[in-house]
């Protein structure tokens, strides 16, 4: 396992960057559109709702490795040439900003109706009352739910392996095809991931106590 | 339009609906043996044993903490080392179920968690055994909760299941690379049945546990 550490560092530490990359772009541009998302379905328009909720659920119910190979083989068949971490990451995006709308709906919804009304009634808008009164207090409850995602969103990124996109677990498949020592490539990889993974899982549990 | 006609032809959708029969058969097996073990698990965790409680948290939260994708590679492909080499369909079952056990045996803990104290101490006062409180007072009431949470989590492992076409396992989304890779006009077809496919089952089974959900709240 040493041997790996050393042998293999510096493909190790690139196969690192990937999924950090993958994963931060995600988590900025997942959480942005899952944001939009969430508040477009608050609008009193029908078709808004209906647009957003299609969005939601056809991306919530297709597994990411079909989105991702979609992508991957799909658009350089009819538009461009698409590289495998890119595909994956759009795809990665697509997949995590539909949970990502659905938490943060449920959290609009558990802030009770009167503080919208009270902050309405001191006279400001629809608009200022959601950026003001509502979003910061949805935001606090959903934060466990929200880090729950990050951490599924990091873990998501392996898909990149199927796309070759460089990220950690294709540089696994890689070191194992070279060395033949596949247990303890995978226990290395596997331990890169739990760096990463875990104290965010801690942290959340320990929000989660702290929050409620 | 001759392309999509000929994609879809019966020969090729039977071919992926065979590969759903698979999908949903490991999907069944994993969740009926990691409802079982995750159960186990939770309880294990949840009860406070010294030692025991702690050790299997701690392997409960690495497993969660792992990719699944890396777990199916080390079942198959790092197993063998050892001298065990399961088929595909085992090595698959063998790697979703440790991580839906994983899943499952936190769902449960949430659940146990939930019920309120006093039913575990009256219970207790009544003279029932830590096994007999949990069995026939609080285990009924958690899986109550959690119910819509089991449902999502058969969803997501439903999703899942198409990782294991990394290992060939014959499911539907390798069925379809099958297809197109014949005919690789048939890509985008295949790709939109194959959507189409996992959505339908997905959403309903997803509105299905909304309604169990809504009924037992």
């Amino acid at each position: 396992m040493i041997n790996i550490f050393t042998h293999f560092g510096s493909q190790l530490v690139v196969g690192l960057g990937w999924t950090l990359l993958c994963s931060l772009i995600t988590l900025v541009f997942s959480s942005i559109i899952g944001t939009v998302l969430a508040l477009l379905q608050m609008l009193p328009s029908k078709l808004v709702h209906l647009l957003c909720r299609i969005y939601i659920e056809v991306f919530r119910n297709i597994p990411l490795l079909v989105i991702v190979m979609f992508l991957y083989l799909i658009i350089p068949l009819y538009f461009f040439k698409i590289n495998g971490f890119t595909a994956g990451t759009i795809g990665l995006t697509l997949y995590t900003s539909a949970f990502i709308a659905e938490i943060i709906r449920s959290g609009i919804q558990s802030v009770e109706a009167g503080q919208l009304e009270g902050a309405r009634s001191t006279g400001m808008t629809y608009w200022q009352a959601m950026r003001y009164v509502v979003l910061p207090q949805a935001f606090k409850i959903v934060i466990p739910s929200l880090g729950n995602q990050f951490v599924n969103l990091i873990k998501d990124s392996s898909i990149l392996a199927f796309v070759a996109g460089f990220d950690l677990l294709y540089q696994a498949n890689a070191i194992a095809s070279k060395t033949f020592d596949t247990i303890n490539s995978y226990l290395v990889v596997g331990i890169l991931y739990l760096l990463l993974t875990m104290p965010l899982s801690y942290y959340m549990h320990y929000l989660e106590k702290k929050l409620s | 339009m001759q392309t999509w006609t000929n994609a879809f032809s019966w020969i090729n959708i039977r071919f992926l609906l065979l590969g759903l029969k698979v999908t949903l058969f490991i999907s069944l097996i994993v969740m009926v043996l990691s409802f079982i073990i995750g159960s186990l698990l939770g309880i294990l965790r949840f009860a406070k044993i010294k030692y025991v409680s702690a050790t299997v948290g701690f392997i409960v939260d690495i497993v969660r903490n792992l990719p699944l994708l890396l777990i199916i590679f080390f079942t198959y492909f790092g197993l063998p080392n050892f001298g065990f080499r399961p088929d595909v369909i085992p090595a698959a079952i063998i790697a979703m179920t440790v991580f839906e056990s994983g899943m499952i045996a936190e769902i449960v803990r949430s659940g146990i968690q939930s019920v309120a104290p006093g039913q575990m101490e009256g219970a207790c006062s009544t003279g029932m055994n830590f096994a007999q409180t949990m069995w026939h007072v609080v285990l009924p009431q958690a899986y109550k909760h959690i119910i819509p949470t089991l449902v999502s989590q058969l969803v997501s492992l439903i999703k899942d299941t198409s990782l294991a076409t990394i290992i060939v396992v014959p499911e539907m989304t390798q069925q379809a690379q099958i297809v197109y890779g014949q005919n690789a006009n048939f890509t985008l077809p295949m790709f939109v049945a194959l959507a189409l496919l996992y959505f339908v089952v997905c959403f309903t089974l997803s509105i299905v546990g909304n309604l169990v959900g809504k009924q037992l709240s």
